[in-house]
């Protein structure tokens, strides 16, 4: 397969576009990047399997109370807007990011960056705030399995979002230390990838388990 | 011109996509969460019909986010990011309409 990528990348090359300044070496670390970049939607994919499954366990048993609390009765949705929403503009401003990298402009990449990594720890502050609610109302994870899935599935989509900004932390630290390099820029592309699907999964969660528990 | 995008972005590395296609996109995907926002807040629709539209409006998020911001349109030929997405969408699909049509003679009475 990487020998195909590779033809059909030369035969690209043979189209003749004058500015050509990619060697043969060059070529082939382009092409490892975008292998790369393939195997993170395949990462991608398996986390569309793993948030299947808890959807699939949360709207199977979103029904099954145990004559605790129910979503409708504790759940508030005005923070979850908010969240919503701000995990909307996070979504918008890393792709601004991946923008103010193809024009070549470090800081502004970095300026981004940071500004959707804070939108992303508001989304989390929110978020577990809305735990400590939830648990301070007597909705715990052992409740019922109505709220072992609700737990279990918000969890899971808040982790991955804490585990984001942990990473692009991270490469706002290396971006600062090495520039804008083909290394950084699959990086980047490849956690503003991740950020948008995390973006699509919340609206998910936002729909099923928010707006179709409240109704 | 294909040619022409797909030379810059191998050049770089990187993905296609204008100020103006996320501008468009996050404006999309702003309206198509106030839209399920106002109809279930508001009651405007039967149950079921508002289940459906909720539903459909998650599911055109999800195509605003791809083509906008995730750019799968712009994958050069063997398209196998897109592939593999569709594999995975086969088996979400399969999992989450196969579960709950397994379990819902299972369901507690309401």
């Amino acid at each position: 397969m990487a020998h195909a990528t590779t033809k059909s990348a030369a035969g690209a090359h043979g189209g003749g576009h004058g500015a050509g300044h990619a060697g043969g070496h060059h070529e082939e670390h382009h092409d490892q990047e975008s292998l790369k970049t393939f195997g993170f939607w395949l990462f991608l994919i398996t986390d569309v399997i793993l948030f299947g499954t808890l959807f699939a366990t949360f709207v199977v048993l979103r029904l099954n109370t145990d004559g605790g609390p129910t979503g409708a009765e504790l759940i508030e949705l005005n923070g979850i807007i908010a969240s919503t929403f701000i995990l909307l503009t996070s979504s918008f401003t890393s792709g601004v990011a991946v923008l103010e990298m193809n024009k070549g402009n470090k800081r502004g990449l970095i300026l981004w960056l940071a500004i959707t990594a804070l939108l992303g720890a508001a989304f989390i502050y929110l978020e577990v705030t809305e735990f400590i609610h939830l648990v301070h109302e007597g909705a715990t994870i052992g409740t019922s399995a109505y709220w072992s899935a609700f737990f279990t599935l918000v969890g899971t989509h808040g982790l991955h979002v804490s585990v984001g900004l942990v990473w692009m932390v991270a490469l706002m630290l290396q971006l600062s230390r090495r520039g804008i390099t083909p290394v950084t820029t699959r990086k980047v592309n490849i956690i503003s990838l991740y950020w948008h699907f995390l973006d699509v999964v919340w609206i998910f969660v936002f729909t099923i388990v928010y707006l179709m528990g409240v109704m | 011109m294909d040619k022409h995008n797909t030379q810059a972005r191998d050049g770089h590395g990187s993905h296609g996509g204008s100020l103006k296609s996320y501008v468009i996109g996050f404006l999309f995907s702003i309206v198509l969460t106030i839209i399920p926002l106002v109809v279930v807040m508001n009651d405007l629709l039967s149950k079921t019909a508002t289940i459906a539209v909720i539903l459909v409006m998650a599911v055109l998020q999800f195509l605003v986010q791809l083509l906008f911001f995730m750019h799968i349109r712009d994958e050069e030929k063997p398209r196998f990011n897109l592939m593999a997405l569709i594999f995975g969408l086969v088996i979400l699909v399969t999992i989450v309409a196969g579960s709950i049509w397994i379990m819902t003679y299972n369901a507690v009475a309401t």
